[in-house]
């Protein structure tokens, strides 16, 4: 693999890592797992390419990162106040995006070739620029999370995820910050699909499918690398996960083991990560009951 | 401070499941009232509870805390003003949270002048240290480990602390020892008791051991089907004995009070 591509990967991995970060507000910390993320990430796609092909990209992002939390608070009035199953409330709102982000893009795909992006204004500024900029926005977005997660807002949002029971009793309203959480996740998965737009030069309305499992791979990977536990290592975990799943994507692309496999393997990644507990279990019952049956 | 006007629960209402969990039940606390509920299973003593925190709305009557009507209140604004402690010692703290975060979800919230952004200050953490040291259990040294590496006692003390950190209107103990040993649960009682009076806190308790339901606190409810059947306090509750007790209710419900737990207990 060439310092190029590693370059491309790395780059992309760093405004993945938007999508990390999301996964890990709604799914670590609020344990939800939630569908919306492949629509938010395209709505994100669909928003930052149609007004950068105007000419905005600066607003681009900010309506990616606004139609983003909007995404998510649709999802959460569906499961907090309709009382649909967290898991079909993100499909509902994610089957509706896809109409919505056709709609905003207006055809499924659209090339910014000739129009300013914010890579190409940081390339012009500085050698490495892309890089930089990708760095900035993922170091920013995490120490934001990180802080964000220390108030007293975060400590009643992750509560929340950590033990309903206790958070009704605590004069914390599960609705509400089940509602902030699933916006602030949104809004960066979206943010993220806004940046890949930018960087790739073009917007592409397939890119969201699988992004859940994406996410979450890189997720798993990262917290295989640093381990689990505390705010900190997560969000570092994140970050580090979404470049090496990147990195591995470029490896796969360059190899014959081609790119329309890599969401197999992150399936498989993914399930296996998540299983892993039950397969364990599973395993020392057994051994035990060998060792019970050798005693008889 | 607390009064329940004719309060009704009916659960599965018209199936062949129907319940009536609370009937035209009526309750009146003073301030600094600590109260103590015993009753056989499904007495309606949880359901109470309930009601009073707001688990559910009730189908009829009306449930007042200091002059205010919670009747129709959520749940997590009821508990602003109420704390509440259950049997299971893993309810009420989030474990995957530091012992210091779980303090100051409990702390922020009602503190004054805070906002949704507001963060944990060296004040706050020199705070939880010195309440959590007057809780004896060497508690005041860990604060930034999770509170799943707690043993259900120092969870539920902890639970206790977090409820009466800002001292509530009306404190709920729902058997809030049952599942300790007995050393553990005595240590428990002991920390309930001194926190309680040191505040005079308004609290009602529910337990299955009748010498303890006798001893602690300044008045005395039993309930059967969803009703109050006897409320005793003063001097006609200082010469009650546990047997004695056990013979009201048997009079007053033409029934044994048919719990193992509470045979046993005494």
């Amino acid at each position: 693999m060439s310092i190029q591509i590693l370059l491309t990967n790395t780059e992309q991995g760093l405004i993945y890592s938007l999508v990390a970060l999301g996964l890990y507000i709604s799914y670590r910390t609020l344990d939800i797992a939630d569908l919306t993320t492949d629509g938010s990430f395209t709505l994100g796609i669909a928003c930052s390419a149609i007004l950068t092909s105007l000419g905005h990209p600066v607003l681009g992002l900010a309506a990616a990162l606004i139609a983003g939390a909007l995404a998510g608070g649709v999802t959460a009035v569906l499961q907090t106040k309709l009382g649909v199953q967290p898991i079909l409330a993100g499909i509902i709102t994610m089957t509706g995006l896809y109409s919505i982000n056709l709609m905003i893009m207006g055809k499924s795909n659209l090339t910014l070739l000739r129009v300013d992006t914010l890579f190409r204004w940081a390339d012009g500024l500085m050698p490495y620029g892309t890089l930089v900029l990708a760095l900035v926005f993922a170091v920013v977005c995490a120490v934001l999370l990180v802080l964000f997660l220390r108030t007293q807002l975060g400590l009643s949002l992750r509560a929340t995820g950590d033990n309903r029971d206790m958070v009704a009793a605590s004069s914390i309203n599960p609705a509400f910050t089940t509602t902030v959480g699933l916006c602030i996740a949104n809004a960066l998965i979206a943010v993220s699909g806004g940046l890949l737009a930018q960087q790739q030069g073009y917007g592409d309305l397939t890119l969201g499918t699988g992004m859940v499992v994406i996410g979450l791979a890189s997720l798993v990977i990262g917290e295989v690398l640093v381990g689990r536990g505390g705010i900190v290592r997560g969000v570092v975990g994140a970050l580090i996960g979404s470049i090496i799943y990147r990195v591995l994507t470029g490896i796969a692309l360059t190899s014959n083991l081609g790119a329309s496999n890599l969401k197999l393997v992150s399936a498989v990644i993914v399930a296996a990560a998540i299983s892993w507990p039950a397969v364990r279990d599973k395993i020392l019952f057994y051994k035990k009951r060998k060792e019970a049956d050798k005693e008889c | 401070m607390l009064t329940l006007t004719n309060v009704s629960k009916t659960f599965n209402p018209g199936t062949v499941n129907e319940k009536k969990a609370l009937e035209n039940l009526s309750l009146h606390l003073e301030p600094g009232d600590f109260v103590t509920i015993i009753g056989g299973n499904g007495a309606g003593k949880s359901t109470l509870f309930n009601a009073i925190a707001g688990s559910f709305f009730v189908d009829r009557g009306r449930i007042l805390l200091d002059g205010d009507d919670m009747t129709f209140r959520p749940e997590y604004k009821r508990s602003r003003y109420v704390g509440r402690l259950f049997q299971d010692p893993l309810k009420g703290t989030a474990p995957h949270m530091t012992i210091e975060e779980n303090m100051a979800l409990a702390y922020l919230r009602t503190a004054k002048a805070s906002s949704a952004f507001s963060t944990i200050t060296k004040k706050d953490r020199d705070y939880f240290a010195q309440r959590l040291a007057a809780l004896g259990l060497g508690l005041e040294d860990r604060l930034k480990q999770p509170v799943g590496l707690l043993s259900g006692g120092q969870r539920q003390a902890l639970t206790l602390l977090m409820a009466t950190l800002v001292t509530p209107k009306l404190l709920l103990l729902d058997e809030h020892t049952a599942a300790l040993d007995p050393g553990t649960a005595e240590k428990v009682l002991e920390l309930t008791r001194k926190i309680v009076s040191e505040n005079k806190i308004t609290c009602l308790m529910i337990t299955h051991n009748i010498s303890s339901a006798l001893e602690l606190g300044n008045r005395t409810i039993m309930m059967d089907g969803g009703k109050i059947v006897l409320d005793i306090s003063g001097e006609e509750r200082a010469h009650t004995t546990v047997d004695g007790l056990l013979e009201k209710f048997r009079t007053k419900t033409n029934k044994v009070l048919d719990n193992d737990r509470i045979l046993l207990s005494e």
